[in-house]
């Protein structure tokens, strides 16, 4: 199966609910104001924000009085090149020649981090390139067991320090030991942490700090895990962890259930960090590419 | 970032002349705000459209109280029905006439089932019962480590097999132990996954079948969005459940979801989850999560924890000395000696409204050690009056506390800045200031 057949397919849930609903409003119906703000109220029950969604329906209610949109495939397009457009380009997570290539994966707790880790590693693996695991979340019962059983399964290398000890030195180990290795790609997780608590974003800052002294530059990635099923808090989740160490990219997970996944309208809108990775499933495979083009498409097609 | 519903309101209102009856039109607006309002805290559209119909017409045509402008007597009448909704303060879970009472908790994956697991039994083994925790997540790398690693800092023991592979078995079997060791809660800590797995959904309902739960818990993540209700409905349907604990609190968001998933299952939430740490765990009241969906702070819930500290005349008295100003820095030291009591600092800083605004107060726990001994250092005029503490003075005061000035100049700062918070509640419109004050 292709990856847009795999896309297609967890995403039918989703599709079904926009689509469906976007057919029904319009069908023998004419693009009028009650019509439109029923559309808007379907964007909004997928979690793409009250902001994102009157922008989104700006655009289109001004180009429905010039007369551009007249009926439901008109929209549909409308709507379609509207959300591609807010997600902007492809722009997956691209591991650079230089090596080791350093990803830190951070996020609040439950989110799927070291889950979504598991499963880039075993991606990275596929591709042949070496990968070193660090176990940076030292806090949580079973934190650093979860992790190595995904190291044995992706069959990479591991870091890992005692239950409790310094996140930092358990990154900065892991950066050294990958450069002495010759290990292509570092991974370093970290416990989950709500964005609200300011000591634990500190720790966060002194993680990077580290990862920079092993490796001037490093790391060269700070992918934020999101999960589908959020709200709108995620938006905050994203622009306080990015004050706070600067995120390049977002993971969103849990999305082969029925959460719609708007609230990358939101983040990439207010925030502009594309969205790499998306999570679709439980398997070792079933991480994939952000394709914004696809993703769109896939909701409409 | 979030304005308070009640500022937007009063806005809205202010250029009526306010008394006599709610008028439609003025009805009108302020639920298109409300509608917004909750809707940007998660509350489901549907459940929102629902709600702002009810609201409607309840206010219409409402009495305007003498005491209040039209945006507090609508915000009132939301308040009211929201609390309504939200249903009353029941943490009580249900034993068993027959021990052992067994608990079942499910939920979506990450939404924080095992923590939870161990947190509802280290209040079970306060009140002197004998909780076993079952470790039926056999999904989940390490989850099981986890469940042990837990049971063993609360001392509960717990259940768990690395040869079973079926959880059925595997909760069947535990709760024949539990009879044996005279266990008499058994917390069943099952897998988490996505509500439309359906092989998980079987697993449920056949450990249901099973075992016979006296109660089924639901275990959701209060930043949960739009899905609230499908997750919900799922759960509720197809597993049927008697009770609701809404994990992640101690977070920013705000927790509209609770207003949706007690609309879809009709169950009351039990209790919320405040924090990572294993003691963290309180019972739910309504009238709070309404403020905070609403955004207004949650005033209540820092009232009472202050009031476990205070004693009602020293309360008074601080009190008093708010409203004359003349919040010296004992009064400062005296009142940071309490807090420590009182539990962590940013918990209670959340929970008052507009607290997120004031700089220069970030107190980190052991920095009031430090301060403790600056302000023991000052003279008894110094303490009265910042005014006088020049240069010199501070490096006295630096020398005395084994600080630096820098250390003695934020002090001063954090006092100024507290002495300006503590004149804007006194003089902040609409707002009532709490019985007690944390300063």
């Amino acid at each position: 199966m292709g990856f847009f057949d795999r896309l297609k397919e967890s995403l039918t849930k989703t599709r079904k609910g926009l689509v469906e609903k976007v057919e029904s409003i319009f069908t023998g119906r004419k693009v009028d104001e009650t019509t439109l703000e029923e559309l808007e109220e379907i964007l909004i029950m997928s979690d793409v924000g009250t902001n994102a969604a009157s922008e989104i329906m700006t655009v289109i209610r001004e180009k429905a009085k010039k007369g551009e949109a007249k009926d439901t495939d008109s929209v549909k397009g409308l709507l379609k090149s509207e959300m591609i457009s807010i997600l902007g380009d492809f722009q997956p997570l691209m591991v650079s020649e230089s090596k080791p290539f350093v990803i830190l994966a951070v996020g609040v707790n439950g989110v799927g981090k070291t889950t979504t880790i598991g499963k880039l590693a075993s991606r990275f693996r596929s591709q042949g390139l070496s990968v070193l695991l660090a176990a940076g979340d030292t806090f949580r019962a079973a934190g650093i067991e979860q992790l190595e059983i995904w190291a044995k399964r992706a069959d990479t290398q591991f870091v890992q320090h005692q239950k409790g000890s310094d996140p930092a030195a358990v990154a900065y180990d892991a950066v050294i030991a990958a450069q002495s290795r010759g290990i292509d790609v570092v991974i370093i997780d970290t416990a989950g942490r709500l964005h609200t608590k300011t000591n634990l974003m500190e720790e966060l800052k002194k993680v990077k700090r580290s990862i920079d002294k092993a490796l001037p530059g490093a790391p060269a990635e700070v992918l934020l895990v999101v999960d589908a099923t959020t709200g709108q808090n995620a938006l905050r989740q994203a622009e306080i962890f990015n004050e706070t160490i600067g995120i390049t990219g977002i993971a969103l997970t849990k999305l082969d259930g029925t959460a719609k996944g708007g609230i990358v309208f939101a983040i990439k809108k207010g925030l502009g960090m594309p969205v790499r990775l998306i999570g679709v499933g439980e398997g070792i495979d079933d991480l994939r590419d952000f394709d914004p083009g696809e993703f769109v498409e896939a909701l409409f097609s | 970032m979030f304005e308070s519903l009640t500022e937007k309101l009063e806005s809205i209102f202010k250029k009526l002349k306010g008394k006599g009856l709610l008028k439609e039109e003025d009805v009108e607006v302020a639920l298109k705000e409300i509608r917004l309002a909750l809707l940007e805290a998660d509350v489901n559209f549907k459940v929102v459209k629902d709600f702002v119909q009810k609201i409607k017409e309840k206010a219409i045509g409402k009495e305007v109280l003498e005491s209040l402008t039209p945006g507090q007597q609508v915000i009132k009448v939301v308040n009211e029905e929201l609390c309504r909704l939200l249903g009353k303060t029941n943490s009580r879970i249900p034993l068993s006439p027959n021990p052992p009472t067994i608990i079942m908790m499910v939920g979506l994956h990450g939404s924080g089932k095992t923590t939870t697991s161990a947190k509802l039994a280290r209040l079970f083994k306060k009140e002197g019962r004998r909780p076993m925790l079952v470790a039926a997540d056999l999904q989940r790398p390490a989850a099981i480590d986890q469940l042990i690693t837990l049971g063993s800092q609360i001392d509960v023991p717990v259940y768990f097999s690395k040869d079973i592979k079926d959880p059925v078995t595997l909760c069947y079997d535990s709760v024949k132990k539990a009879k044996v060791d005279a266990r008499d809660i058994v917390i069943l800590d099952t897998a988490g996954r996505l509500h439309i797995d359906e092989s998980l959904m079987t697993e449920l309902k056949k450990i249901k079948e099973s075992v016979s739960p006296k109660e089924s818990i639901f275990v959701a993540d209060a930043m949960t969005g739009q899905d609230a209700v499908n997750i919900a409905r799922n759960f509720s349907e197809q597993i049927g459940i008697d009770g609701i604990i809404l994990t992640k609190m101690d977070g920013d968001a705000r927790g509209g979801a609770a207003l949706s998933i007690i609309s879809v299952t009709g169950k009351p939430i039990k209790f919320i989850g405040t924090g990572e740490k294993i003691e963290m765990l309180e019972p739910f009241y309504p009238d709070r999560i309404a403020s905070r969906i609403l955004g207004m702070g949650d005033v209540l819930s820092l009232i009472e924890q202050a009031q476990k500290t205070f004693d009602h005349k020293e309360a008074e008295k601080l009190q008093k000395t708010i409203m004359d100003e003349s919040f010296t820095f004992d009064d400062l030291r005296e009142q940071l000696q309490k807090m420590r009591n009182m539990g962590p600092l940013e918990n209670l800083i959340n929970m008052i409204p507009g607290m997120n605004k004031i700089k220069n107060l970030d107190i980190d726990e052991r920095e009031l050690v430090k301060v403790e001994a600056i302000i023991s250092s000052m003279t008894k005029k110094e303490k009265r009056d910042h005014n006088i503490i020049n240069g010199n003075r501070r490096r006295r005061i630096a020398l005395g506390s084994g600080t630096t000035v820098p250390d003695v100049n934020r002090v001063i700062k954090q006092y100024i800045e507290i002495k300006k918070m503590l004149k804007m509640f006194k003089g902040k419109k609409g707002f009532k200031l709490p019985k007690v004050l944390p300063f």
